[in-house]
């Protein structure tokens, strides 16, 4: 990616539906750490939800037409970039076999060349190897699945971790194994997944860390609900509100503003 | 065997109240997947034997019929029978027959999943012909008349002071006081109790984890030696198989192995594996004098071509279930019929009905581990979501889950409509949460409040602070 180092690259921020609706602070600190590696940064009206609840129950006609008003939407833009690995899988992997066979299969290719996820994408396309925030205290990191096994993300935010001033990692046993969120599964089958978390939520205590990471909402929502229902003190974050230095703000559930 | 699989999630919660079953599950967890990855590792090339195991099938399947016909002439030319048999019942009457033909009372068996999934040990019961489970997992749990939970180990869902307790309650002719804390006494135990029975068995039953197209060779892989007295003490040997066992040469069958115990158990090889090529020849000192293979298709070939397709690579090593965190969380039990766990999800419906499995390839989050980890690379999370579609397009879903996800799908698909009921139900919703910042409870969500508390969103959604911010740069203040 080295050729576009000269030109300033226009990413489109895929903000994800759960960012929009319960985090913006998420979508804030993924333009910001952008801007700041010198991307201009755009976020297109025309985009709703990448269609996984659709898609992972079954329901291809909806998934399809909502992959095909997505890649409409980002068209023209150097990159497609979501703060989330579960978000940018659907739109880099799996749009592509929705599409195939369409007259959309070329467009679901293209596209899918674009698509990134935040932190990877600032650590292998745009070259970022350090952020200038700071953060006191202690965190730990959770692997989010589809991040993890479909995008290989799993070096990039610690790397970055670790050039936070003060910031002191603390890693979790077992951070690659789910935290039981799966999207509708955790409230299709709520008893099972909730067996998941708390087995999560009893790694996410023995690692003694103030804080928890992770790079996608639906994953940091389920475990945060988890924490918060124990009586926990543990704080819940994005990896892009720590990474951009935006910790001023309240945790999530963290209240109103 | 009868299919529970619709009563999934009442089975799953008296699985996640087990305690027993929890404890068991628990170290079985830790166990395999520490050992598969230690295995794994010390093997710089098992990412490459991966890719060549799943060529081996991949071909094989591609070429089915012409292996299968070039296996049977192989088996016939070293003196042995194949009974093809299309669907279960078909196979429990060959067996049958074999078991009549030669006045057999009792048969001693060796691990075998297939007769599981044909029900093998009710029907000869029924029929007067006594089953005797020889691996110690499957005996135990034929002393509790229950059904594996595991793949590879049946009795996984048991502690061992249970199967002590058992073994205190059936073999009442040993001395009360004996000591059964150890897993090795236990084991000692079953062999002494099992091993008059291979003598008295007329024929030995046992699976297959490989057919030989160009040998005709059937081959097993134990850790306690057990099938091979099954198979050759009694008269009669009876393999019962599935179709996609086969393989072209005994080349592939050990090029298979080597990704085999590695996934499964963590070992470098199974501690017996072993080969068997028709009856007793003149001169061998051992062996049966009859050698049958039941090849069981029951819907496998019907999965050719289709989505499913790949999942006919399956070696049934267990990695994909060791791996699952539901199948951690329920055990195999709740899965309802023979396979449980990642494998089972893809597999139980092919051979029994969506109609009647539906749960199975829904309660999956997708983490996709058991992908991760599979030695023949089975796409199990994809070929989960095309079981949904399939049940998507006949209907099966709950009508309660299809409104909703049709309502979401409306908006989703329409982004001006989509934007103008989010920017008044979030600030609401915002509201309502309060300076608590949490709900405990909330209507219509309840399968999320359940367990956990819900975070109340921010006071406005990402895309209404972000016109603002438009705005304000196009007005030229301050951003
Ligand atoms: S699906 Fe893969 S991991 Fe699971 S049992 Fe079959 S071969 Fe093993």
């Amino acid at each position: 990616m080295k050729e576009d180092t000269r030109k300033t690259p226009r990413v489109g921020l895929f903000v994800t539906c759960l960012v929009d609706l319960f985090r913006p602070t998420v979508g804030f600190a993924a333009v910001k750490l952008m801007e700041e590696a010198g991307c201009t940064v755009e976020v297109p009206m025309a985009q709703t939800c990448c269609g996984q609840p659709a898609y992972n129950s079954g329901d291809r006609e909806d998934a399809a037409a909502i992959a095909r008003q997505t890649i409409e939407a980002f068209e023209g833009f150097d990159y497609v970039v979501a703060p989330s690995g579960s978000c940018a899988g659907m739109l880099k992997k799996h749009y592509p076999t929705l599409l195939k066979g369409t007259a959309w299969e070329s467009r679901a290719d293209a596209f899918s060349g674009r698509v990134h996820e935040l932190v990877s994408f600032l650590v292998d396309v745009l070259g970022v190897t350090a952020v200038p925030a700071a953060h006191r205290g202690s965190v730990t990191y959770h692997d989010s699945c589809s991040g993890l096994r479909e995008l290989n993300v799993q070096k990039q935010p610690r790397k970055l971790l670790a050039t936070v001033e003060g910031l002191d990692l603390k890693e979790m046993a077992n951070p690659d194994v789910c935290c039981g969120f799966g999207g509708t599964f955790c409230v299709k089958y709520p008893d099972i997944s909730n067996k998941i978390v708390e087995e999560k939520t009893a790694s996410i205590a023995a690692a003694g860390a103030e804080t928890l990471l992770a790079g996608d909402l639906g994953c940091l929502m389920n475990m945060a609900g988890k924490l918060h229902r124990q009586g926990s003190r543990i704080k819940v974050r994005h990896v892009a509100e720590v990474l951009a230095g935006m910790d001023d703000t309240p945790a999530i559930g963290g209240g109103g503003r | 065997m009868e299919v529970t699989s619709p009563q999934f999630k009442q089975k799953s919660r008296k699985a996640l109240a087990d305690e027993q079953l929890q404890r068991a599950m628990g170290k079985a967890k830790s166990g395999f997947i520490g050992k598969r990855k230690k295995a794994v590792e010390a093997l710089p090339e098992f990412e490459a034997l991966r890719s060549s195991a799943r060529a081996i099938k991949d071909h094989t399947l591609a070429h089915l019929d012409l292996y299968l016909e070039a296996y049977e002439r192989q088996v016939v030319a070293s003196g042995g029978r194949v009974h093809w048999a299309e669907t279960a019942e078909d196979a429990r009457r060959a067996v049958l027959d074999i078991c009549r033909s030669v006045g057999a009372r009792t048969v001693t068996k060796g691990k075998s999943m297939i007769t599981e999934e044909i029900a093998l040990n009710d029907f000869l019961e029924k029929e007067g012909v006594r089953p005797v489970e020889t691996d110690l997992g499957e005996y135990i749990i034929q002393l509790r008349g229950e059904h594996p939970s595991h793949i590879i180990g049946p009795a996984l869902h048991l502690n061992k002071e249970q199967v002590e307790e058992d073994f205190r309650r059936v073999h009442t002719e040993l001395p009360q006081a004996r000591d059964l804390s150890q897993p090795e006494s236990l084991l000692g135990e079953a062999r002494q109790i099992l091993r008059p029975q291979y003598f008295q068995a007329d024929v030995g039953i046992t699976g297959a984890n490989f057919l030989i197209a160009e040998t005709g060779t059937s081959i097993i892989v134990t850790n306690e030696g057990n099938g091979d007295l099954t198979q050759t003490l009694p008269r009669v040997h009876v393999v019962v198989a599935s179709i996609e066992k086969v393989v072209p040469t005994l080349e592939d069958a050990s090029q298979i192995l080597r990704v085999l115990a590695r996934s499964a158990t963590g070992q470098d090889m199974s501690v017996y594996t072993t080969f068997s090529t028709g009856p007793r020849r003149p001169g061998d000192p051992d062996g049966p004098e009859e050698y049958h293979v039941v090849l069981l298709d029951n819907g496998r070939s019907s999965m050719l071509g289709t989505e499913f397709h790949e999942m006919l690579r399956c070696i049934r090593c267990g990695a994909c279930m060791n791996h699952c965190p539901v199948y951690h969380a329920v055990g195999g039990h709740a899965y309802g019929w023979v396979y449980p766990g990642p494998m089972g999800a893809v597999l139980t419906p092919s051979l029994v009905g969506v109609e009647r499995s539906g749960h199975l390839p829904n309660a999956s989050t997708f983490c996709g581990r058991c992908e991760s980890v599979c030695p023949m690379q089975i796409p199990l999370p994809r070929m989960m979501r095309h079981w949904r579609e399939r049940e998507f397009e006949r209907g099966l879903n709950p009508a309660t889950q299809r409104f909703g996800l049709g309502l979401w799908a409306f908006f989703a698909r329409r982004p001006k409509l989509y934007r103008l009921a989010t920017s008044l139900t979030i600030p609401a919703l915002s509201g309502l949460g309060g300076r608590r910042g949490w709900f405990r409870s909330l209507p219509l969500a309840g399968g999320w409040t359940r367990h956990r508390d819900l975070p109340a969103p921010e006071a406005r959604t990402f895309m209404q602070q972000w016109r603002d911010r438009d705005t304000r740069k196009q007005d030229g203040g301050a951003a």
